[in-house]
């Protein structure tokens, strides 16, 4: 039976970060409860019961700015109209502010066996900067709550390439977060995106250079590693066994369908999304969605994804394209970009930090 | 009209000395053009002329003036081109006329040019008369400007008219002038034809119209004429004069005239400066003496940036030869740039300005390759070969003797400057020759210069260290033996074949470091390492890198949007098609332009 996965995109936050261009709309209890009947409704216009459904996602915005009796109602309506996998993965982004000892045990009542906790920074100059409204001590707080109330698979975001960060600052927040009883790290290089209040000369002098950068990642990827979090693709890092099942999906061009406001799918051959419009989502009896790619997962797609993971594309996989792909592999191995032993081409570290480049080179 | 009451003749001026004004002037006051159809530099039509301040092709306009003595008489105003590059066109035109009006700036005096121009037209038996222009500035110094023409050139000058073309001033005595001392023509209207050909140009619609200056005989609509050079033979369908503004087909030219013909001539080829006309059925003994076949000098590789625009390259330059005989292009490729164009000009300003109106009026992106002179070559076996491609250079081992061309050049300039000057004179391996003052303030030096050295940027770097003071002129001499080696330049240990050029060995290791630099900036960092090497023969005497980058990558992946990845990966292919891929190392254009400007 094939399985899937689903995606439930959660588009409130109390504030807004500065860096962030993720579509979000502020919280109000009315929105939600409205927010939440749509959600149900689409759960059952995409009922599917010919596949496992192997993993939840509630993603955001600040999903857990919803009550566990709303998340509740999620979980219910999808056991009723998917099968859902007895040891599924159910992954739910959290903020350290929303989350208490009370809460938290809920939510593992209820079925949630995975957080992910937008911790950015163990340092609280780098979080006020960020816009975040939490101290590095509530997300120390907030993480041993969650494993006080059973979480056993813990993922903190971490983010780098800070406004004036230094590789000592960044190792003492690795430090102190690797010091956390967690699985999984996820490690992002901060993008300033157009539009966001970041997007302004002050911010873009103070991020590092892109070598200063490279460094940085480089600091980052050895730290974790110490730390016994292992890169399993460009961004993330956990201990062996604790690979985000869901996150893998994508990069495996796996099947799931996307619930909410600005949600993506890719879905019985066709990847689509639905508009960044809650009123949109909320008005109407099911989302409306776009086709943006009507035959996705081709030899281009699938490569791309491929190589974002550590263990690479394996060629049998494109035994059409080989004879191109080995004969561009040299260079790319002598540069230290990739490794290859016959079968699987995977990115290095440093090919990581390339993989728009390497990826295009050998790829497209 | 009787010979005796033609007046033919041109001005020779430096650039900005105030040629064009007063051209327009003379229009005015002879009532040519009507004042509310006058506009700056009447003559010069073409926009990079007026732009740059210049004139590049010759042209004649035909002007009546009623002097003071109550006579009329027919002026024939030849515009001629002044630069150095044109020198050829300008002795042609100078052949044209009995007269030339010599124009200096009452603040600056002679300068290299009208120096070259007015030794020319003596050498042709023109009498030179001169006039003290911009008298109206406040630093006009007409006495000492009169001084240095009799000093300098020899020639009477304390009389000669102090005017303001600007604001008008003075002008009739000028036209005076022309009418008492231009001597009128001479020539038989009763015997065989004998025109000299001093331009030509393409019209669309009536083909070449050549200009034509009548030394003997009569030409009329219907007549058989042939072109003793090509001995191309065609009937007279218009004979007439140009106003300011149109050709006026009067049906003939007589001797001493100065005017057009058309006769459905489809090729500009056939029509060379120079040549002669006669009757065909009733023709001369001999042409004129003096014509020449106008060779190029430097050469430069011309590439569209988009490979797909080679076609729009070619039909552009067709075009642009059918007015300019002297522009010579085949076809040529590069493994570096594609299909192009290997070009040849006059010199210099030639090359710049049809790169110019090839981007202008063309509306091309171009890629040109290091302007090279054409040096000769002695093979062991004896063989001589002309080398005008560094590509094309033999291998060392098979060289008996390398040479290339000289030139003597003329530099004038306020004498402050002359530290300055010889010492570039000097770095561009000049021989000095000689300088002389032409007053206390400006002296003129001699160099004899080989021509690679200054088809670079010896100009800009003149002007640069001299304030802008100092003109410039030169003239060829011929090949002195050279000590020349062939500087490749290496991507990623491959050589880039538009990049290689050929130098004197003392200069090559200054030049292949200052390319590599050059290089290492315009080549971004990109995903390999990138090796630039300088190398003659197989010895590497320049190196630098460009590092490669070391980030790219999209960290985050939003809700499983993988579009926006692909579109973000497809989007970075599309834009690296506009570089020059060699290898592995993507190239941009830019870096190609940028060692043609080695000292900016």
């Amino acid at each position: 039976m094939n399985t899937l996965g689903l995606y439930i995109h959660v588009p409130f936050c109390g504030k807004k970060c500065r860096y962030c261009d993720f579509y979000s709309v502020s919280y109000t209890s009315s929105n939600a409860d409205a927010y939440t009947d749509a959600v149900l409704r689409n759960i059952e216009h995409y009922s599917d019961k010919t596949a496992v459904l192997d993993t939840v996602y509630f993603g955001g915005g600040t999903p857990s700015l919803l009550s566990a009796e709303q998340l509740s109602k999620f979980i219910t309506h999808i056991k009723t109209y998917f099968e859902l996998s007895d040891n599924a993965e159910i992954t739910l982004e959290a903020n350290p502010n929303t989350l208490t000892y009370e809460k938290l045990a809920k939510l593992r009542e209820i079925g949630i066996n995975r957080l992910s906790i937008g911790v950015q920074s163990m340092l609280d100059d780098e979080l006020k900067l960020l816009g975040r409204t939490h101290t590095a001590e509530r997300a120390v707080k907030s993480v041993y709550a969650a494993e006080k109330a059973g979480f056993g698979n813990i993922s903190c975001d971490l983010m780098t390439a800070l406004p004036n960060q230094t590789a000592e600052k960044l190792r003492l927040s690795i430090d102190r977060m690797a010091e956390l009883p967690i699985q999984h790290i996820s490690a992002y290089i901060l993008k300033i995106e157009k539009g966001t209040p970041f997007d302004c000369n002050e911010i873009r002098n103070a991020v590092p250079t892109d070598d200063e950068t490279a460094e940085l990642y480089m600091t980052m990827t050895e730290r974790l590693r110490e730390k016994g979090f292992f890169q399993y693709e460009v961004s993330n890092f956990s201990k062996r066994g604790f690979e985000s099942r869901h996150n893998c999906r994508y990069w495996k061009c796996l099947d799931y369908i996307g619930i909410g406001p600005s949600a993506h799918s890719c879905y019985k051959g066709k990847r689509f999304a639905a508009a960044p419009d809650i009123k949109a989502f909320i008005g109407s009896p099911v989302q409306q969605t776009e086709i943006t790619d009507s035959s996705p997962c081709g030899f281009e797609e699938f490569s791309m994804l491929r190589l974002r993971l550590a263990e690479g594309l394996d060629l049998k996989d494109v035994e059409a394209h080989r004879s191109d792909i080995e004969k561009k592999i040299p260079p790319l191995i002598q540069a230290g970009y990739v490794k290859y032993n016959g079968e699987k081409v995977s990115l290095t570290e440093k090919g990581f930090l390339m993989s728009n480049s390497v990826i295009e080179y050998l790829i497209f | 009209m009787a010979n005796d009451k033609i007046r033919n003749f041109c001005i020779v001026a430096h650039i900005d000395h105030g040629k064009s004004t007063l051209a327009d002037r003379i229009l005015e006051k002879t009532e040519t053009v009507a004042v509310r159809d006058m506009e700056d530099q009447l003559l010069d039509n073409m926009d990079i002329e007026r732009e740059r301040g210049i004139t590049i092709k010759a042209r004649a306009v035909r002007l009546k003036y009623t002097a003071q003595n109550g006579e009329d008489y027919i002026f024939n105003l030849i515009d001629t081109p002044g630069h150095v590059d044109f020198n050829y066109e300008v002795s042609r035109s100078l052949a044209a006329c009995e007269g030339a009006i010599l124009v200096v700036d009452a603040s600056q005096g002679i300068e290299a040019q009208t120096l070259a121009n007015t030794y020319l037209a003596i050498e042709h038996d023109l009498e030179v008369v001169p006039v003290v222009n911009k008298i109206d500035l406040p630093s006009a110094d007409p006495e000492r400007v009169c001084a240095e023409v009799e000093n300098v050139i020899g020639i009477p000058a304390m009389d000669a008219p102090r005017i303001s073309a600007k604001m008008g001033t003075n002008i009739e005595e000028v036209l005076e002038r022309i009418v008492t001392d231009v001597p009128a023509p001479d020539g038989d209207p009763e015997k065989p034809l004998k025109a000299l050909i001093f331009d030509s140009y393409y019209d669309s619609y009536k083909g070449v119209i050549i200009y034509v200056r009548i030394k003997e005989g009569r030409v009329k609509v219907g007549d058989n004429i042939r072109l003793m050079a090509t001995g191309a033979v065609f009937n007279v369908v218009e004979a007439g004069f140009m106003d300011a503004s149109s050709l006026v087909n009067n049906g003939s030219l007589e001797a001493g005239e100065v005017g057009y013909i058309a006769a459905s001539i489809k090729s500009i080829g056939d029509t060379r400066v120079g040549d002669t006309v006669t009757n065909n059925d009733f023709p001369c003994d001999e042409a004129l003496p003096g014509y020449r076949k106008v060779n190029p000098m430097v050469f430069s590789g011309i590439y569209p940036a988009d490979g797909a625009k080679y076609g729009d390259l070619r039909d552009a330059l067709e075009k642009l030869q059918l007015n300019d005989a002297s522009l010579s292009f085949e076809p040529e490729t590069s493994i570096a740039l594609g299909f192009g164009f290997r070009c040849g000009f006059l010199g210099l300003l030639h090359m710049e300005i049809i790169q110019e109106r090839l981007e202008r009026e063309y509306n091309l992106d171009l890629i040109t390759t290091a302007p090279s002179v054409i040096y000769k070559v002695t093979m062991t076996n004896g063989d001589v070969q002309y080398i005008d491609n560094p590509t094309n250079y033999p291998d060392p081992a098979l060289i008996q003797t390398a040479e290339e061309p000289v030139v003597k050049a003329s530099i004038l300039s306020p004498s402050e400057f002359v530290g300055n000057i010889m010492e570039l004179c000097q770095d561009r391996r000049g021989i000095f020759k000689d300088m002389k003052y032409l007053d206390d303030t400006r002296v003129e030096l001699h160099y004899e210069l080989p021509l690679n050295e200054i088809v670079y940027d010896f100009f800009d770097v003149l002007k640069s260290r001299t304030k802008g003071y100092a003109s410039f002129d030169y003239e060829m001499l011929g090949y002195v033996p050279s000590k020349l080696v062939k500087l490749d330049i290496l991507l990623n240990g491959d050589i880039v074949d538009a990049l290689s050029f050929i130098i004197h060995a003392d200069k090559a290791y200054g030049r292949a470091r200052k390319i590599a630099e050059k290089l290492k900036e315009n080549i971004p960092r990109q995903l390999f390492e990138v090796p630039i090497q300088a190398a003659i023969g197989g010895k590497i005497i320049a190196r630098e890198t460009v590092k490669a980058m070391r980030k790219d990558v999209l960290a985050k992946c939003y809700g499983g949007d993988i579009t926006r990845k692909k579109k973000l990966l497809e989007k970075q292919k599309e834009g690296k098609k506009r570089m020059r891929q060699l290898g592995t190392v993507e190239v941009p254009q830019e870096a190609f332009m940028s060692v043609l400007k080695l000292d900016s």
